[in-house]
């Protein structure tokens, strides 16, 4: 076949077909896999929810809460077992990490003890701040764990400010972030659960 | 041309990144680990096929001028359905490529291959090349991220061999991606030498 000629309509047309032709290609994937993302990033969800708490029945529905601090709600998925509230799973976040954001699920308990945390999303160092998913609930090491602890007891900031957390050898800006978020979703369900008080 | 040294220049003769070094920036982001190395090399691959295999289909009816930006809007398209494909069956290793996956839209290896390969060839050569260089990039980037993740975490395809104590944490980190990636440009380059 002859090459075509670089013509203003020639041009204009191979471009046409060819975005048209991609186009249409990329809404019928779209459609394919639409139904199966959904279904991904839920179960990624209630999976992260089943792991951080007691085990429960149900899930009540979904709260948004707007801490003091920080730009975004956070969501609280409040746990049921028999009819009474045995725990919070909080999805919370920080935006300090060593690379940006931090996406955490914790669990809470009704005293406000965290009961586990599944790290959903983020961008560290790995091998550095990657480690992050398992240090914070190291058993055998009681200045790292953060299970059993609350905020309104411990002081949920890093050993080198202050606090009563080890952090992460050589990720303490990791550390700091995970604790933020950490510290963030105690002070969700802590502000729900005044609210529901007052009421 | 012959269809079976088509196929073998990109694993080892031509090996888009240990002798023609192109598409470095992925080869040295993902490879901390070799299960990453291995999922970015296959939908890398799928994408060449696939892109070489309709660009040698299209390739009289495009003109000259409009050559690139054709290319790369046929590229964007598979590297778009390998990246929805990827969301919804294989969410975990979605999540750690990240952004490496619609990054392979200008991976040199694949606009090169069309450039140089497929605008020239009929499909079936132009689908063999793909393979062949899809492959030898595979290849690569599962023995770079076996050697960093084995030196710099003690594990391979997350199996332990050691314990994370004795692990050297420089090669999971970028300086030990340089480090691996040039001896293996070295020792491929003897080899090469040697057969000629």
């Amino acid at each position: 076949m002859k090459q075509r000629e670089s013509t203003f309509i020639n041009m204009v047309g191979a471009l046409l077909v060819v975005t048209l032709v991609s186009g249409a290609l990329l809404g019928f994937v779209h459609q394919m896999t639409k139904s199966a993302i959904d279904l991904a990033r839920e179960k990624a969800q209630s999976d992260a929810i089943a792991s951080v708490l007691p085990p429960f029945d149900e899930l009540a529905p979904t709260l948004k809460v707007l801490p003091e601090e920080g730009a975004d709600s956070i969501e609280i998925f409040p746990a049921l077992a028999q009819g009474h509230i045995v725990g919070y799973a909080v999805k919370s976040y920080s935006n300090n990490g060593f690379s940006g954001f931090i996406s955490v699920m914790a669990g809470v308990d009704t005293l406000g003890n965290f009961t586990g945390y599944e790290v959903l999303e983020h961008k560290e160092t790995p091998g550095l701040g990657s480690k992050m998913g398992d240090w914070f609930r190291n058993k055998e090491k009681e200045g790292q764990n953060v299970i059993g602890k609350s905020p309104g007891s411990v002081n949920f900031t890093v050993s080198k400010d202050g606090g009563d957390i080890d952090a992460i050898t050589a990720s303490t800006i990791t550390s700091r972030a995970f604790l933020e978020a950490l510290r963030r979703a105690h002070q969700g369900v802590t502000t729900l659960s005044e609210k529901n008080h007052g009421e | 041309m012959n269809q079976m040294s088509n196929f073998t220049k990109g694993l080892l003769r031509e090996n888009p990144i240990l002798v023609l070094i192109l598409g470095t920036c992925p080869t040295l982001g993902v490879t901390s680990s070799a299960a990453n190395g291995l999922g970015m090399g296959l939908a890398t691959t799928f994408v060449l096929v696939m892109s070489n295999l309709v660009i040698s289909l299209v390739k009289s009816q495009i003109p000259d001028k409009v050559r690139i930006p054709s290319f790369i809007v046929i590229i964007a398209a598979f590297v778009t359905v390998v990246e929805l494909v990827m969301q919804a069956y294989t969410p975990g290793l979605f999540k750690s490529l990240g952004i490496f996956i619609p990054l392979i839209v200008v991976n040199c290896i694949v606009l090169g291959r069309a450039e140089a390969f497929a605008s020239k060839n009929n499909p079936l050569s132009s689908i063999v090349d793909g393979l062949g260089m899809g492959l030898g990039f595979t290849g690569a980037l599962v023995i770079l991220g076996s050697i960093r993740e084995l030196l710099g975490n003690g594990t391979l395809f997350s199996f332990r061999f050691y314990p994370e104590n004795y692990t050297t944490l420089l090669f999971v980190l970028a300086p030990g991606a340089f480090i691996v990636l040039g001896y293996m440009i070295a020792i491929v380059q003897k080899i090469n030498k040697a057969k000629k």
